[in-house]
């Protein structure tokens, strides 16, 4: 019973560590690895221009909604 | 030799943020509750976190390989570098208030002042909220020391620049004998952020096969590249929110 609460107690703690009040990040991050890894696994690989201006525009799409959110 | 550098300050920047937000925890423990019990608990604080590197660190180093680690280690960096980054440009631009160290310091006061006494000796409240407050804000540290550390291989670096940051932000705690408020948390936080999205992309992009022009040069290329967009996007920001003033992020 005790281990199931401390268990369930650092599930909470990394879902607000990693996820927290910003969900578009991690799952814009997940996404955005996930795709250069298909990319690079296609043969064709990966610019290197490509991820940071996928990061920038994740980065901008969450500060507009953080600038709405107040 | 740019990446060791940039991994030092990067560790000494996040370590030395989190510690001030863990010394006001133990500051208020030690003045309401007895400065026994809570430099006992940051004590044990620091002895697990330490335990925690020294435990993970090697494990995942032989277990992991490389290409798997800097995937998942340059994805994590990715968002607590974001995380920072995104709250420090929203502080800069006035659409969120700046962390006031000394309001903190004061609900925590006033929270322990309020609490019982466990009697004479060690106070439990007290070691109990100083361990908690060094251990949370210290999880965040140890995640970014390992993860720079075992990325880059060079995870002495990282634990004598987080070792280094805990010395002198105690050290000055001590000095000064109170919270570290004039320190300008903001600044450092959008500085650290800036340096962890640069190695996220970096190692995320290595670990999918991105091969980046002039290997460990092109940090400092990211590292510029996303300067000026949060320069630019906390410019855009501040504009929109009416004239707050993004000159100088404090």
């Amino acid at each position: 019973m005790r281990i199931g609460s401390w268990l369930a107690a650092a599930g909470r703690f990394c879902y607000e560590f990693v996820v927290g009040d910003t969900p578009e990040i991690a799952v814009g991050v997940g996404v955005l690895i996930i795709l250069a890894w298909v990319l690079s696994r296609g043969g064709g690989g990966v610019s290197a221009w490509l991820l940071p201006l996928a990061v920038a525009a994740l980065l901008l799409g969450s500060l507009w909604r953080g600038r709405s959110a107040g | 030799m740019t990446g060791t550098v940039l991994i030092a300050l990067t560790v000494f920047g996040a370590s030395a943020v989190e510690m001030v937000e863990a010394l006001t925890i133990v500051l208020a423990s030690g003045f309401t509750r007895g400065w026994r019990s809570a430099l006992e608990g940051a004590g044990a604080a620091l002895v697990c976190l330490a335990a925690a590197v020294a435990i993970c660190g090697p494990a995942l180093v032989h277990y992991v390989p490389i290409n798997t680690l800097r995937v998942v280690v340059g994805s994590l960096l990715l968002v607590l570098g974001l995380q920072w980054l995104r709250k420090a440009v929203l502080r800069a631009s006035g659409y969120r208030s700046k962390h006031d160290e000394d309001a903190s310091y004061r609900r925590e006061v006033e929270r322990l002042s309020g609490l019982p006494r466990s009697g004479a000796g060690r106070d439990a409240t007290g070691f109990i909220i100083s361990f908690k407050g060094v251990l949370l804000e210290g999880l965040e540290v140890v995640m970014i020391v390992l993860t720079l550390g075992l990325s880059s291989g060079r995870l002495g670096i990282a634990v004598v620049a987080a070792a280094a940051a805990v010395l002198v932000v105690g050290g000055a705690g001590v000095a000064v004998s109170r919270q570290l408020r004039e320190v300008p948390e903001n600044a450092m936080k959008l500085g650290v952020g800036l340096m962890l999205v640069t190695f996220g992309t970096f190692w995320g992009g290595e670990g999918v096969g991105v091969r980046w022009p002039g290997a460990d040069v092109a940090l400092l290329g990211l590292l510029a590249f996303y300067g000026a967009l949060a320069w630019a996007a906390a410019k855009w920001l501040s504009r929109s929110a009416g004239g707050a003033s993004v000159a100088g992020p404090a």
